[in-house]
């Protein structure tokens, strides 16, 4: 039956023209040598897989980045970090890595995929308490959470949103658990939340302090007590197959100067 | 406004349903051939409609990385998938290749059975009565298939993401900058992608309906 050899004859097509597409394809971490540049420095093309939540203060830190070091080339993709971490796992060309969270960090790093002491927290997210803009609630704390005038409190899901469980974990450190417990409206996600507070369709919501300044519908009424939660920290590390590794090291200590300091503060974070 | 979104969605998307059109309307005639482990093969086809598109994704991405096959021996000329346009170009066919498979299987099965044994019985070869039968017969059917493989590679988004990664300029789809735009609060960037995207999808399912009109009117047409 000759059936089976064209399958096989598709199948080694296939595979052939894939590898072609993949040997044509530009490798997205190599030096760029197409800009025609009088001067004898390559420019060096820097790939930084970030969390999602840092998409826009991390564009913003890349037109400063190109005054400092006009040769390095930023590239950046954006996604939750546990798809960035196994992208990493499989051998994406990433250059730096920047989580939203710690545990994503550490399992790279028992993993040797990561230089160790490149690795640091360089980032803190507040959890807060928002009300929306024209909200006419007197309210100044978590703790006054049970009163009365509050009907509708959004959180995150605990279940699977990671705002939701530090928000669970502050009302239990706070002892409000079973007074808020009816009042909670459950989102899927964390701008759930706020848009449900944009909109007045709830009378206050527990986000991150970045959600909260990327709108000017809301009022920041507090960040959560000290050591009510346990702390939302975003660490930041090269790569180990990284091939610019210097150039890396570089942009981090960037990352740590005044200079990015003050802009990671305008959109909400603080350092570390 | 920074139009690269579109571009590279749109030759992603091209390409994926070139790749899809041979392949699907291939594979769906062999299918239909197929006697034994058709249920098997089938179901494997349609997997990928079926599964959550970040599970695709997953798979694509554990089977073309670096620790793969198909990932050493691209890295002996020091390529990757994940993570460039062929990434996304392999993961929106994946995805849309179920969709022009069942169109074209569906087609090829509604044929009048008299019109191919005629064929037959005139001498025609297997592979003769392929190209000058059960295509142009079907030609409206397979035509609505791209359209819809068309569109579904276009919306691609949890494959994408996975195997090529959210690069703006370079990997960046609209359907990953609407995700990203969403993410960093910038709601007018996300409803003027939602809005293309949206009008592009319109026009493909209002050509696609044009098409399966037309099959469905000469089928009629040949009943009567």
């Amino acid at each position: 039956m000759n059936h089976r050899r064209i399958l096989i004859f598709l199948l080694i097509m296939i595979l052939s023209t894939t590898v072609l597409f993949g040997c044509k394809s530009e490798d997205v971490s190599t030096e760029d040598d197409d800009i025609p540049d009088e001067t004898p420095k390559k420019t060096v093309e820097l790939l930084v897989s970030a969390a999602a939540s840092l998409t826009d203060v991390m564009e913003e830190l890349a037109e400063e980045y190109k005054a400092v070091e006009p040769e390095i080339d930023l590239t950046f993709t954006f996604g939750s970090s546990g798809a960035l971490q196994a992208q990493i796992e499989e051998g994406a060309p990433v250059d730096v890595f920047m989580s939203a969270a710690q545990k994503q960090m550490d399992s790279l790093k028992t993993d040797g995929l990561m230089l160790d002491d490149t690795i640091k927290t360089l980032l803190e997210n507040k959890v807060v308490l928002i009300t929306p803009k024209d909200s006419e609630l007197k309210i100044s704390s978590f703790e006054e959470l049970d009163d009365d005038t509050i009907k509708k409190i959004a959180v995150g899901d605990p279940g699977n949103v990671p705002v939701g469980q530090y928000t669970e974990e502050i009302f239990q450190s706070l002892e409000l658990k079973d007074k808020v417990e009816p009042k909670l409206v459950l989102g899927n996600d964390v701008r759930a939340v706020l848009t449900w507070v944009e909109n007045e369709e709830v009378d206050c919501g527990v986000v991150y302090a970045t959600d909260a300044f990327t709108t000017d519908k809301v009022n920041i009424v507090t960040e959560a007590p000290e050591g009510s939660h346990k702390e939302v920290t975003y660490p930041a590390g090269v790569v180990k197959d990284s091939k610019h590794s210097e150039e890396a090291k570089t942009f981090l200590d960037f990352l740590s100067t005044e200079k990015a300091a003050s802009i990671f503060e305008k959109y909400g974070f603080s350092m570390k | 406004m920074d139009y690269s979104p579109l571009l590279i969605s749109l030759k992603t998307s091209i390409i994926a349903t070139l790749i899809t059109f041979l392949v699907g309307v291939y594979v769906a005639y062999l299918v239909t051939k197929l006697n034994r482990f058709k249920g098997l093969i089938d179901g494997i086809l349609t997997l990928p409609l079926v599964l959550p598109p970040t599970v695709v994704g997953f798979f694509l991405l554990i089977s073309l990385g670096k620790n793969s096959m198909v990932g050493r021996y691209l890295a002996l000329c020091e390529k990757s998938v994940v993570f460039s346009l062929t990434g996304a170009i392999i993961a929106s066919t994946v995805v849309s290749l179920p969709l022009m498979y069942r169109t074209t299987r569906g087609a090829f099965e509604q044929l009048d059975r008299d019109i191919i044994n005629v064929a037959r019985t005139l001498g025609l070869s297997e592979h003769k009565i392929f190209l000058k039968v059960m295509l142009p017969n079907s030609f409206f059917s397979i035509m609505a298939g791209v359209i819809l493989a068309f569109a579904r590679a276009l919306g691609e988004f949890g494959a994408t993401i996975m195997v090529a990664g959210n690069i703006p300029g370079k990997t960046q789809t609209m359907s990953v900058a609407v995700y990203t735009a969403v993410q960093a609060g910038n709601r007018p960037l996300a409803y003027r992608w939602v809005l293309v995207m949206g009008i592009i999808s319109f026009v493909s399912m209002v050509i696609m309906n044009k098409f399966e009109k037309n099959q469905f009117g000469k089928a009629g047409k040949a009943v009567n």
